[in-house]
């Protein structure tokens, strides 16, 4: 007890001289970097310990699927079309070409998934990532926004392989095919930002798996990705239209297929940018409510 | 460095922080004392600026949460309660990646770093992973970590609990030497102990206000007295010795398995007692403590 008053009274004044922490000395600023690029800062780095695993699996995924689907698969159906490709609604002359773009928007919306659910309950619940941000001068938005691009950075890498492994298919018209990778990157926030506004209410992890289950694998297979929507009966048809991964094959598709772009195409980017932008109003709030509560 | 008035906290209809007032002043080591669910934590991220008050003026490093959350935690380091350590980086690298947040410049990140591992005893640890630290060693490094941008104040919240007895005077010994550099302390604790050692004045919190408030010595003298007599009696021979404390003027509390008398001289209470002709079946005479001040205020223990 005697020892804290003395330091007490001497303390502020007497020990300036040694300052074993460096503190007081204040750090030179320098211009500023927007804070949300701080948060993304922080994704990246801790990317660093995965990224080649990463880059091995965006390697290998579009491998797997054009080699099995888009080849193997793609033979048997081009053999036994009868009329030419495009009379059955496969656009791009076979069915590699048309499921290209149909395998790109669904891994899209897989790693959306996978980046905006466990890993934002991680940022909440394991390490915490989000709270100790939000103890520095960042602020709710900012880590938002840094979280979301880090998606869309993933997203971006895997679009990039993603396009390179299908122009080593074959599977490419044209080199208009690169516009492929922004589309995915449209995609990609289009799905994340709504799941992250839904993740961030959760508690436990339950949701994220029954997510899966039944809305991503359903998307995945109903969205036009492996066959024209046109097979489906007319209500269901309507209702795969509707949905977002719809689109993003479309837009894909006329990138990949370098076919020219329509009215249509405007639609289905505009439908992609209307979900992402509500998907951040929405997220805001949520993560407001969760983390400044 | 903190004004407060009739600051509240509500979750819904729930009341955390009851309206209370603070004056923190620069330079000083400020205590929150209270149990579980006193409202501690939520205060800290009031005044951290991380959780908007519900009503009542707050002021923090002369300016308002409200409006310069960010200007404001550039100068404030938090220890929350609870390590937010990222497990999959290396002790160097979790100091890193906190600078960035202040905008600081990687060298001057680094360099602050080496001081800081040194200053936590963790210089030997830098490139280990943080899963491979123990409790007191993970405390450390997230104090390390809240002083990264060189912040004015601190805000510890709990800083030993769970901690064990040689890690926290660990931690004690280097509170002190940021307090002798001057930095304002902020600390939360419900070990009594922990806040006669470190603070220079402290707020006894319970179920959301502030019942005292004061240096810790100034605290035990105002309302226990200078020593304590705890007695453990037989349940039919209780109303004989409160009355005999009574009659010789010593306030007295009933816990669920003893007495406490407070007096100036705790050997004249047990005097008193052992000639109500009463055998006790254990008697301690020891000094009064923080412990005894919110048992006389609240009637409960601080721990249980
Ligand atoms: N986010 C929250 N939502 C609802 N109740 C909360 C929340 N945070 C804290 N509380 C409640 O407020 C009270 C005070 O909590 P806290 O400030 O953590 O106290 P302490 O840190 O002193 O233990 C507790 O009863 C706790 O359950
Ligand atoms: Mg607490």
């Amino acid at each position: 007890m005697e020892r804290v008053e003395r330091v007490g009274v001497t303390g502020a004044v007497a020990d300036v001289g040694a300052r074993p922490t460096g503190l007081g000395e204040l750090c030179p600023r320098r211009l500023s970097r927007p804070p949300w690029v701080r948060a993304l800062g922080y994704f990246l780095f801790r990317w660093r310990r995965t990224f080649r695993s990463t880059l091995a699996g965006n390697f290998v995924y579009p491998v797997l699927y054009l080699a099995a689907i888009g080849v193997g698969l793609g033979g048997l159906v081009d053999h036994h079309l009868h009329g030419g490709a495009t009379a059955a609604g496969l656009s791009g002359g076979s069915y590699l070409a048309f499921v290209t773009p149909g395998l790109l928007a669904g891994s899209v919306m897989q790693i959306a998934l996978g980046e905006s659910t466990y890993p934002v309950m991680g940022a909440i619940r394991w390490e915490r990532s989000y709270e100790t941000m939000l103890a520095t001068p960042l602020e709710v938005t900012d880590v938002l926004l840094g979280h979301l691009a880090f998606v869309a950075v993933r997203v971006l890498t895997a679009a990039v392989v993603f396009v390179a492994v299908a122009a080593a298919f074959g599977a490419l018209a044209s080199p208009e095919a690169v516009l492929a990778v922004p589309v995915a990157v449209l995609v990609g926030a289009a799905f994340a930002a709504p799941l992250m506004a839904f993740s961030v209410t959760r508690e436990r992890d339950l949701a994220f798996s029954t997510l899966q289950r039944l809305v991503i694998v359903p998307l995945f297979l109903f969205s036009g990705s492996f066959f024209p929507l046109r097979q489906l009966p007319g209500i269901l048809q309507g209702l795969a239209e509707a949905t977002p991964l719809y689109h993003g094959v479309a837009l894909a598709r006329t990138a990949m297929l370098g076919t020219p772009w329509r009215l249509a195409d405007v639609g289905h980017a505009g439908y992609l940018v209307v979900l992402t932008a509500i998907g951040y109003v929405l997220a805001r709030r949520t993560y407001r409510r969760r983390l400044a509560a | 460095m903190v004004r407060a008035r009739r600051l509240r906290k509500q979750f819904g209809d729930f009341v955390a922080v009851g309206g209370i007032d603070l004056e923190i002043r620069r330079g000083e080591v400020f205590g929150f004392l209270g149990p579980n669910g006193a409202g501690k934590t939520s205060t800290m991220r009031m005044i951290a600026c991380m959780s908007p008050a519900t009503s009542g003026e707050l002021e923090v490093r002369g300016r308002d949460p409200a409006t310069d959350g960010p200007a404001i935690r550039a100068g404030i380091g938090l220890v929350p309660q609870e390590d937010a350590l990222d497990a999959e980086l290396s002790v160097l690298d979790n100091l890193l990646v906190y600078g960035r947040y202040f905008d600081l410049p990687r060298r001057v990140i680094r360099e602050r770093a080496g001081q800081l591992l040194e200053f936590a005893q963790l210089a030997d640890r830098a490139g280990a992973k943080v899963d491979a630290l123990s409790g007191g060693m993970r405390r450390r490094l997230t104090i390390a970590r809240a002083l990264v941008a060189a912040p004015e104040l601190v805000i510890l919240d709990e800083p030993t609990t769970g901690l064990d007895p040689q890690a926290r005077h660990l931690v004690w010994e280097r509170l002190y030497r940021l307090k002798r550099e001057g930095v304002t302390l902020i600390l939360t604790t419900h070990y009594m102990d922990e806040a006669e050692q470190l603070c220079d004045r402290l707020v006894v919190m319970d179920r959301g206000r502030i019942v005292a408030e004061g240096p810790p010595r100034a605290l035990v003298a105002e309302h226990v007295a200078r020593e304590v007599l705890e007695v453990r009696v037989l349940p039919a021979d209780e109303a004989a010795v409160v009355a005999a404390l009574d009659r010789h003027g010593a306030g007295c509390d009933r816990l669920a398995d003893r007495l406490c008398a407070y007096g100036d001289d705790g050997d004249a209470l047990l005097a008193a007692v052992l000639a109500t002709g009463v055998h006790p079946e254990g008697v301690l005479v020891r000094r009064a403590s923080l412990e005894d001040v919110f048992l006389r205020l609240t009637g409960r223990r601080l721990v249980d």
